[in-house]
């Protein structure tokens, strides 16, 4: 039941079922809308039928129907956080190959592969990193036994029956050395290898002569079936986005020239560790960017010139720059990461984000990249009612959310971790063992 | 999610080599009362003979470089040991620390003095798990050296004979993470992956460069899924958790004999496990889960050895308890979890319900990048333990990452906290270290300025990175 309240003043909150989209106000936030500005202060935020209907500065006097009423109390109050790129729903144990969906080893497909098939809800990744505050997030396989890894989709982490908001929203191919290794041991061939299937791609919607290879294959290994040239006609087409996962200077320049033969490619950049030496070129393309936060070591060749100030200085260049969750230990250190990107600003010589940037990349620059722009990572009027409230300054890598809302339903914080954790809180099995205690 | 099992997982232990008197060797080395054998031997290695076992060998060379006696003043101290000055005076001359205290310490005349206001100051940071110059950057098959896996048991091996000293990520540790001493481990394939290094952390031509003198060895164990299923996909054992424990019995058991037998011909690896048996190498074992933990305990009880640390101890805080009784320290990572069976049950409170045991936390990386940031690690540890209402202040977070690792490491004598005469192993913060938004501005290593972020010639840049892209730059 709705009751009529003034959001000026503090009144009773309502509670209300679970797990349903419910009229949320919350008020006297430090708010921050996710849209690169700095927090507000005394902010509200009113999530109507599920969608944000108002986020800032509260009218004196401004009334609305709420289900639930919160005071922030002046805690900080932000949209979700949009991760990508992830693996989130395709994986029980990585290393437990028969619960992990990322890789598809033995498959003769790639391009085709559809990660929306597997999706896990319920995943524990996904309640752990629901209770770190990612609402919505890309997740994806990876590339296995050719350059393509297949196409991620978007999905939210509520844990409902539907995750998937947009299957197939991106295909993802590697080429630098991961690419040319998967290809047969050369750049080159990855490039040579891409070249035939695209080609393969417009001659299936009538492009580019006669559809003929049935397969591209070396040894036991398949490289392109005639379903993953398929799957590559909405990317070739122009209506599927290309992640392309690059890193050294030379292969952003090589991957950005690919527009020129294949004008309607929309391309993402993912990793780009030595995007820095080339951000101008990478923001005259308009190409946005999925950077590695705080790669700074030459791990490989391609990634001699890593610095932790590359995605500030790509930023500054004019670059559409998210924080890449791939690199991570695990994406719920996307916080922790954009947290350092501030820290550089106060480095003599090092490039940083200001807060509000730094939390727009991992919030609304991320879910814009991913074709959810306005819709997700940002609190303004229409956006998916994706709140999260927080112990304390959210890009302190010990911050944890209290409360998430994702498309206005309050979540379950929960998971195997809580349990543990309220198991273990006292140690005393004087009367039961632990296992009684639950 | 992090989907890359790691092979490198932290295992080892090492023992720098001491001085003459650490390694008294193997129990070979009689009392005397064997004239005979010692003529025997003599005529035996008349012409040729090996340094003998024990004595110092790959000896550290590493010296304090030059440094002027210096004062950083009206900082917060946290002393490594627990300890916090608000408005503190941190004065260290000749490499050494020679004095700790409030405002009103007094200052000599020619001196140099920092004004800390508004910064904090800690003892340099130090990894107990690190696997740089073994597995260095760039990370290709070439420069692959961090474990010895043609064998379930390799004590023989010494981690420092794989470190590649110009591998940038020592910069990186030093410059972004006021690392100041590092163990390194050889890699977890092996039940017995061989002894560790402990390094200072200054950039050298050789790994002897870097030795932390008098800092003991230790030994790299590993229990659980790695040894088994490397030896155990070969078809030979270990390829159970069983497996794994009888294989380090019957090697323990062949040690000790080796230890009573007079008449042995030398044996680099049983040196290294009779140097564990006697105390004198500390033992650094891999171990995630809390069963498997509380069985290695009884089975260094039964052999006569002791463990220093468990490494990756992701259940540690399932045994807090079992762990104070035994003084074993837990080596953790703040947050990871889930990227393998043993990591499964890992919860961000480790830490903290260790703490609240009374057990020693030691917070470490095993990564290239972690080593970075450990300060934020033990913050994120912090922060869970106080949602649980279990308030761990800051100066004993920091004691994590300086002390509680030196004391596991065998050198808390001599670094690890500012109290007067230990190494003048020092960080300047420009701001709260366990606030995301701080970095290191200076690094002192036994007194010598190594890192200032106020002026780039002081970054160090390996021999790797000059002539590369974004030498010398930021990073």
């Amino acid at each position: 039941m709705k009751r009529l309240l003034s959001i000026a003043v503090s009144a009773l909150a309502l509670s209300a079922a679970p797990a349903m989209a419910q009229d949320v106000v919350i008020t006297n936030a430090r708010l921050v809308l996710g849209d690169g500005g700095a927090p507000i202060e005394g902010g509200t935020v009113i999530v109507d039928d599920g969608k944000v209907v108002f986020a800032g500065r509260a009218t004196p006097g401004q009334t609305f129907e709420t289900d639930v009423l919160i005071d922030a109390g002046g805690a900080w109050v932000t949209p979700g956080l949009f991760a990508t790129v992830t693996s989130l729903g395709l994986a029980d144990v990585s290393a437990v190959d028969e619960s992990n969906d990322i890789t598809a080893r033995g498959s003769p497909f790639s391009a085709a592969l559809d990660a929306s098939t597997a999706i896990n809800p319920v995943s524990e990744h996904i309640k752990v990193h629901r209770a770190a505050g990612i609402t919505r997030a890309a997740t994806t396989t990876l590339p296995t036994g050719s350059i393509f890894a297949g196409q991620g989709a978007i999905i939210d982490l509520d844990g409902d029956a539907n995750a998937v908001m947009q299957a197939r929203a991106f295909q993802m191919i590697n080429l630098g050395e991961g690419g040319g290794d998967r290809a047969g041991g050369s750049r080159v061939a990855a490039y040579a290898l891409l070249s035939a299937a695209l080609r393969e791609a417009q001659a299936l919607v009538g492009k580019a002569g006669v559809p003929e290879t049935t397969e591209i294959g070396k040894g036991d290994r398949v490289l392109l079936t005639r379903f993953d040239a398929e799957a590559l006609v909405p990317v070739v087409t122009g209506r599927q986005k290309l992640y392309v996962g690059v890193d050294r200077a030379a292969d952003i320049r090589a991957v950005l020239g690919l527009k020129t033969q294949y004008p309607k490619l929309d391309l993402v950049l993912v990793g780009v560790t030595e995007g820095w030496l080339v951000a101008d070129a990478i923001a005259a393309a308009g190409v946005p960017v999925i950077a590695n936060g705080l790669t700074d070591l030459p791990e490989t060749f391609e990634q001699l010139g890593a610095t932790q100030s590359n995605a500030g200085r790509m930023a500054q260049a004019g670059v559409k720059v998210a924080i890449n969750a791939a690199t991570m230990q695990n994406p719920r250190r996307l916080q922790q990461v954009a947290g350092n990107l501030v820290a550089l600003t106060r480095m003599p010589g090092a490039s940083g984000m200001d807060w509000g940037k730094a939390f727009a990349a991992i919030s609304s620059v991320p879910a814009d990249i991913s074709g959810m722009g306005g819709k997700a990572g940002v609190l303004k009027p229409g956006a998916l009612g994706d709140v999260v409230l927080w112990d304390g300054d959210p890009l302190e890598a010990g911050s944890v959310p209290t409360r998430v809302f994702i498309g206005g339903v309050e979540q379950n914080l929960e998971s195997h971790q809580t349990g543990l954790r309220d198991r273990y809180r006292v140690l005393d099995e004087s009367v039961r063992p632990e296992a009684y205690d639950w | 999610m992090h989907s890359h099992v790691k092979l490198r997982a932290p295992m080892g232990v090492f023992a720098t080599l001491v001085s003459a008197l650490a390694l008294t060797a193997c129990a070979t080395t009689g009392t005397a009362g064997d004239t005979a054998k010692a003529d025997a031997m003599d005529k035996r290695a008349k012409e040729f003979a090996a340094t003998p076992a024990g004595e110092p060998v790959f000896a550290s060379t590493y010296k304090p470089y030059p440094n002027i006696a210096t004062a950083l003043t009206g900082a917060t101290i946290y002393d490594g040991r627990g300890g916090k000055i608000e408005n503190g005076t941190v004065l260290f001359n000749g490499g050494k620390i020679v004095a700790v205290g409030g405002p009103d310490t007094p200052i000599p005349a020619d001196i140099a003095v920092f004004d800390g206001t508004g910064k904090f100051v800690t003892p340099g940071i130090i990894d107990i798990h690190s696997h740089l110059g073994d597995y260095p950057s760039p990370g290709v098959e070439a420069h692959s050296d961090g474990n010895e896996a043609t064998s379930p048991t390799t004590p023989e091996v010494w981690a420092e004979h794989s470190v590649w000293p110009q591998d940038p990520g020592f910069s990186r540790a030093l410059a972004n993470g006021g690392i100041t001493a590092l163990q390194i481990l050889p890699g977890s394939a092996n039940l017995m992956g061989g002894r560790s290094v402990t390094l200072k952390n200054v950039p050298a031509r050789t790994v002897q460069g870097m030795k932390f003198p008098g800092a003991p060895y230790g030994f790299k164990m590993a229990c659980g899924e790695n040894p088994k299923r490397v030896y155990g996909g070969r078809g030979r054992a270990p390829s159970t958790r069983m497996g794994n424990f009888a294989v380090n019995r019957d090697t323990w058991l062949d040690a000790i004999d080796y230890a009573n037998d007079d008449k042995a011909k030398r044996d680099l690896g049983k040196e290294t496990l009779v140097g564990v048996l006697k105390g004198d190498i500390l033992v650094h074992n891999h171990c995630y889960r809390a069963d498997e933990m509380a069985l290695v305990m009884d089975m260094a009880k039964e052999m006569g050895y002791k463990v220093s640390a468990f490494h990756h101890a992701v259940e540690a805080y399932k045994i807090g308890d079992l762990l104070r009784e035994n003084d074993v320290c837990s080596a953790i990572w703040a947050d990871w979890y889930g990227f393998k069976m043993e990591s499964y049950d890992g919860i961000l409170e480790n830490a903290a319900f260790l703490q609240r045991e009374g057990a020693c936390v030691v917070i470490h990386s095993d990564d290239q990048d972690d080593i970075q940031r450990l300060n934020q690690e033990a913050a994120k540890a912090q922060a869970a333990g106080l949602r649980l209402g279990i308030d761990i202040s800051d100066a004993t977070v920091i004691q994590w990452i300086t002390y509680n690792a030196a004391k596991a490491m065998g050198i808390e004598d001599m670094t690890g906290s500012l109290e007067i005469g230990k190494m003048a192993d020092v960080v300047l913060w420009n701001g709260d270290p366990l606030s995301v938004y701080t970095r290191p501005e200076k690094v002192w290593v036994d007194g010598a300025l190594m890192y200032d972020a106020l002026n780039r010639k002081t970054r160090p840049v390996s021999d790797f990175e000059l002539g590369q892209p974004g030498a010398g730059d930021v990073k």
